[in-house]
């Protein structure tokens, strides 16, 4: 479904990203991990099409498609979904109203019809059960004073209306206590089926006793330097990031 | 004799004054007439503003008039066509209406309203008659003396309309006012004077549209005195949206009563050059007082908003919101003043200016004015100006809405604010579908 190669990338003159390689398949989960400033959160808003990171050298391929040709609009429509870590307040404009623009653009994308009113309320509902969000603050100005919680909460259930074929979670557990965190993995959780794949970007084990991953890879100096299983994160939970740097910086 | 500004204009106009005099059939002696001659004495002595004018600082009309206009004062010579003259109207919006071609009249295509309480009659019949509205209104809010493009309306006042609202009265459909000029023979020039008085406890709303057709340019000015009484409530419209060769100036001078509640709006969504004055005396207390504005340019248009909210006596409230969109080399002005005078104690004012720029060449000159003697009081004023919001646009493409859209949706949100603050739902709607295909072009 993914397949990175050498995937370099800056900002401004910094390079952060110094050759990713990694390959997704359908109906998995990857974790990646890694300590603060090691390139985690630019790999999630590279692939997403954030345009302040210049990608200097390799290639990622989405579906068979070249994904760094396309803007970060038709990306999206084509099944990428960012969950933001710091999702954006948006005064006047409320989740409801962009999320019918955005469900309809998808559908447009791949020659569906538009939603009708009835219709997209019908799936708004269905969707807002599943991460126990209210539809009074979905009517309201896109995140503007939502707690934390309620931000990331909207963010799953923003993926739960678009149906992603890769969802990339970045942070998503930052600042959530654990009943959110049970609210959001279980959204996801609900969410994942046989066709479509995960990122769960993570600097902490805990977001993964909930959404169990695949493989675990741990970013460092913007390489993944260590791909294991989920034990690869409950050993690092346990020693922390000091080893991982010494034997990448041994073998640097 | 030192150089004035606007000196061609100023030889241009005083030929046409004598003639103007001549066709006054029984108005030579009239009170009125006795304030256009002041009028036109007070321009010709002290011309134009000129480059160096406080108030026209970024707005140099002068130069603009010079260059473009003869300033030939408009004939009745109109050869539109009825789908053109209703093309410019609010459609679906039950009104009073009343049109003037060329700043003439036009009985055929203005309704003839019949409502207890609502008396809207020729501002000339006025004049000529010295009828008391017009002796009691006719320049004495807007003052000619400070301003030249004010002088100049009041000279050539002889168009235009009194409105007259009862007390008690309550005008449920609004009052439109569609001022429609024929630029398709050569430049077109016209002045319309209007006076309104609300009288106590009555409930009105008024529209004023220009609107050019032609392929020439057109300079229109337009006073509009008003009179709101003690505890009434009244909304005033300008809507802006002619051709990018329309230069107009607008001025709204506006005195309150106690208890009353005015509330005005500014539309300004195209035209060459536009001047705004809004002028509200707070002359009693317990006033409301609301200013709306919205700029959305594009192309060369410039729009000037100078707002004055003068709070003169204790326990009023003024709220201005003025918001603007500009994009291509447009430019905005915006020079909001809020004085509270020693008397004004315990008033609430406050002002708000925001500004989005779209494009490199667009440019906006902003500067919030407050002059404060009382000590009591609680203003606060801020303007921002800046580019979009490059992260809210990512987080909607985030989402898989096109760039455009995403664009447009950000900047509808902007303009919002405003808009909500429209009542009528017709007017609304008519503002923000204009609005949508202006942003999602």
């Amino acid at each position: 479904m993914l397949s990175i190669k050498n995937l370099h990338a800056r900002i401004e003159e910094k390079e952060i990203l110094r050759g990713i390689n990694l390959e997704i398949k359908p109906g998995e989960v990857h974790a990646i991990m890694g300590p603060n400033g090691s390139g985690k959160s630019t790999l999630a808003s590279v692939l997403a099409g954030r345009e302040d990171y210049e990608v200097t050298e390799g290639s990622v391929e989405f579906l068979g498609k070249d994904l760094l040709e396309m803007e970060a609009d038709f990306r999206a429509r084509e099944g990428v979904f960012l969950a933001f870590q710091y999702p954006i307040e948006i005064p006047g404009v409320s989740t409801t109203n962009f999320m019918k623009t955005a469900v309809n653009q998808i559908r447009e994308h791949h020659g569906e019809k538009a939603l009708d009113a009835v219709s997209f309320l019908k799936l708004m509902k269905e969707k807002m059960k599943l991460v126990e969000i209210d539809q009074a603050l979905l009517s309201r100005s896109l995140n503007e004073g939502f707690s934390g919680g309620e931000k990331k909460r909207n963010e799953i259930f923003q993926m739960a209306m678009l149906e992603p074929k890769l969802a990339i979670l970045d942070e998503t557990d930052s600042g959530l206590d654990i009943d959110a965190l049970k609210v959001v993995a279980h959204g996801v959780n609900t969410l994942k089926n046989k066709d479509n794949a995960t990122i769960v970007v993570t600097h902490y084990q805990r977001l993964l006793d909930y959404i169990v991953p695949d493989f675990v890879h741990v970013l460092y100096n913007g390489r993944i330097v260590k791909s294991g299983t989920k034990e690869l994160a409950l050993e690092l939970e346990a020693r922390g990031y000091d080893w991982i740097k010494e034997e990448a910086d041994a073998t640097a | 004799m030192e150089k004035i500004a606007g000196q061609s204009i100023l030889n241009s106009l005083e030929t046409q004054f004598e003639a103007f005099e001549k066709g006054l059939n029984g108005q030579s002696q009239s009170a009125a007439h006795a304030v256009r001659k002041e009028a036109f004495t007070s321009l010709m002595n002290s011309g134009f503003p000129g480059p160096k004018s406080e108030e026209y600082k970024f707005t140099n009309f002068t130069k603009a008039v010079e260059k473009n206009f003869q300033l030939n004062i408009a004939n009745a010579d109109f050869g539109l066509s009825d789908t053109q003259i209703s093309g410019t109207q609010i459609q679906g919006l039950d009104a009073h209406k009343i049109v003037f071609l060329n700043g003439f009249y036009s009985s055929d295509l203005s309704d003839n309203i019949q409502v207890e309480g609502l008396k809207v009659e020729s501002l000339a019949e006025g004049f000529k008659a010295n009828s008391a509205l017009s002796q009691a209104n006719f320049g004495k809010k807007a003052n000619f003396a400070e301003d030249a493009f004010v002088a100049l309306n009041t000279a050539f006042s002889q168009h235009g309309v009194t409105i007259e609202i009862a007390d008690k009265a309550v005008i449920e459909k609004p009052i439109v006012l569609y001022f429609i000029g024929d630029s398709s023979k050569g430049e077109l020039s016209y002045h319309i004077r209007n006076i309104v008085v609300a009288g106590k406890f009555s409930q009105a709303t008024i529209i004023e549209k220009f609107d050019t057709i032609g392929e020439h340019k057109s300079f229109t000015t337009s006073v509009n005195e008003i009179s709101v009484s003690d505890s009434a409530h009244l909304r005033f419209f300008k809507i802006e949206n002619d051709t990018e060769q329309a230069y107009h100036i607008s001025n709204i001078h506006a005195s309150q009563g106690a208890n009353s509640n005015f509330k005005a709006f500014t539309f300004s969504l195209n035209g060459a050059m536009i001047r705004n004055n809004l002028n509200v005396k707070l002359q009693a207390e317990g006033i409301e007082t609301y200013m709306n504005g919205l700029y959305l340019l594009d192309g060369k248009t410039h729009v000037d908003n100078h707002t004055v909210a003068d709070h003169m006596m204790p326990n009023c409230y003024s709220n201005e919101l003025y918001k603007g969109i500009m994009d291509g080399s447009s430019k905005g002005v915006f020079n909001g003043k809020i004085f509270v005078r020693p008397d004004a104690q315990k008033t609430n004012a406050f002002q708000s200016n925001k500004n989005i720029l779209i494009s490199d060449k667009a440019t906006v000159n902003t500067k919030p004015q407050l002059e404060i003697w009382a000590d009591d009081v609680s203003c606060s004023h801020g303007c921002t100006t800046g580019q979009l919001d490059m992260d809210a646009l990512f987080y909607l493409q985030a989402r898989g809405i096109q760039r455009d859209k995403a664009l447009a949706i950000l900047l509808k949100a902007f303009a919002n604010d405003v808009l909500e603050t429209v009542e009528n739902e017709t007017i609304k709607e008519y503002l923000a579908a204009i609005i949508e295909k202006r942003l999602e072009k």
